[in-house]
């Protein structure tokens, strides 16, 4: 399979304090990367970086080839092939589900606005949610949003996605409304890296598991090993806080 | 009260009213065009920019508009810019209001969280872009109730301009009274004027909040 994005030896630092050190990160078209780790371990940060929300320090992050940390310029139209998919939605207030949806592919990639909102209006039947698209963003609950969110990003046909624990804002209920829509992506060969606490999802959708803490790849592997037989004792660690014996 | 007083005097309130409502709304326009730039300027940081639009604000919502307009009309000329009454009116109301609205608007995109942006240009926006569909619309959204509130004020301030012997409202009615000594007919008058200029302003503007509410960020 083709390597799509290549992370090699980045570096990110606020000021003096360092979030992650020489990372890197090869993710070949099609695969599904899932990030776990500790609050705070800069798993959100690195997929800032990814497309460029965050600068980095040191190394070199391209995908397809070309540089995303060296091409300041033409940011703007590498980003069109990132989809990002933020904790807090971040829908816009002031335009309806249909118009939030369609703004990006009208006034960044100059489609037909007819064209654009006849794929707005099936990627919503797809996450059910058609009946909402004259809606206001607040007149949806978080699970709703959030799929629409998704969908978002999906019309701009990106080559990859980046979901940003999409559902640590959500009520419980609504956590799997969103997983299952993440899933079926997941399912249908997208090249996605997902950051989330959810582990049994994270373990569903995964082709290869990734673990950070401290700022750097403590362990990876494929989710069945990962979560069964973890090597690192750090690991271990983690995945037992998502355990409940009463042996403790 | 004399009806026939009232009728008498019509023609000249109505006169003074489209006056007053033309000079008004000269005014509002460029207030919000002035606070438009303004709050640009301060919410962004535009180096120098920023500073002199910082002094503008506190300069004008520091000072009243009658001393404002003295300043335009009487004290301008004599370093040689020279304006006619209705000219200085209007700046006066548009650099005072500008000073106001600039505020409000820049409330307005204060309150916006950095997601917000983030997110436009994680669809591959371009700033001006970003600006142009997501920030500069939400920011409007949110400062409606400050720009209607602000437009009530001035529409309300325009009462001043008598004393550049503009031939507004209140100018007629201090004109009319000071001629006839028909007192109560005139500020009655003047009153229903101003009632008839500023309520649909009201109404209009408690519509909007109405519908801006919506696009705003409320759970």
């Amino acid at each position: 399979m083709d390597e799509i994005l290549q992370v090699k030896g980045i570096t990110k630092r606020f000021d003096d304090i360092v979030v992650f050190e020489n990372l890197n990160l090869t993710v070949k078209k099609g695969e599904v990367v899932v990030i776990v780790g500790p609050s705070g371990c800069g798993k959100s940060t690195f997929l800032r970086c990814l497309n460029a929300l965050e600068d980095i320090q040191e190394g070199e992050i391209t995908l397809d080839g070309e540089s995303i940390n060296r091409n300041k310029k033409d940011i703007s139209r590498i980003r069109e092939k990132i989809g990002m998919v933020f904790q807090s939605y971040d829908l816009f207030p002031h335009l309806t589900i249909l118009q939030n949806i369609t703004l990006a592919p009208v006034k960044v990639k100059k489609r037909p606005k007819a064209e654009a909102e006849k794929e707005a209006l099936e990627l919503l039947e797809r996450v059910g949610l058609l009946s909402k698209k004259d809606n206001y963003p607040r007149q949806l609950s978080g699970g709703q949003k959030q799929r629409v969110a998704i969908v978002r990003a999906l019309i701009m046909h990106p080559e990859i996605l980046l979901f940003d624990e999409v559902t640590a804002a959500l009520d419980p209920e609504m956590v799997k409304e969103v997983l299952d829509v993440v899933l079926s992506l997941a399912k249908e060969g997208r090249t996605m890296i997902i950051v989330t606490h959810e582990m049994q999802f994270a373990r569903a959708a995964a082709d290869r598991m990734i673990f950070i803490d401290g700022g750097r790849i403590v362990e990876e592997g494929k989710p069945k090993d990962f979560f069964e037989n973890p090597k690192t004792e750090r690991l271990q660690k983690f995945l037992q806080t998502f355990t409940y014996d009463d042996e403790k | 009260m004399d009806f026939a007083v009232i009728q008498e005097y019509m023609p000249l309130y109505i006169e003074a009213f489209i006056l007053t409502v033309k000079i008004g709304w000269i005014g509002i326009a460029l207030s919000l065009v002035i606070g438009v730039a303004a709050a640009f300027v301060m919410h962004f940081k535009v180096p120098v920019l920023s500073r002199i639009a910082k002094i503008y604000v506190e300069l004008f919502r520091n000072t009243p508009l009658l001393v404002q307009l003295f300043f335009i009309y009487f004290a301008l000329p004599k370093i040689g810019i020279q304006m006619s009454a209705e000219t200085c009116g209007a700046l006066g109301l548009g650099l005072l209001g500008g000073s106001y609205m600039a505020e409000g608007f820049r409330s307005g995109m204060e309150a916006i969280p950095a997601s917000q942006s983030e997110s436009a240009l994680a669809l591959g926006m371009v700033k001006r872009q970003m600006f142009t569909s997501v920030i500069f619309p939400e920011a409007l959204s949110l400062s409606v109730p400050a720009i209607v509130a602000n437009v009530i004020f001035l529409l309300k301030e325009t009462s001043v301009f008598s004393a550049i012997s503009l031939m507004d409202l209140m100018f007629t009615a201090k004109d009319l009274i000071g001629l006839y000594y028909n007192t109560t007919e005139a500020l009655f008058m003047l009153v229903m004027f101003y009632i008839v200029m500023l309520l649909p302003v009201s109404l209009i503007g408690s519509y909007l909040e109405k519908k801006a509410r919506l696009a705003t960020f409320g759970e």
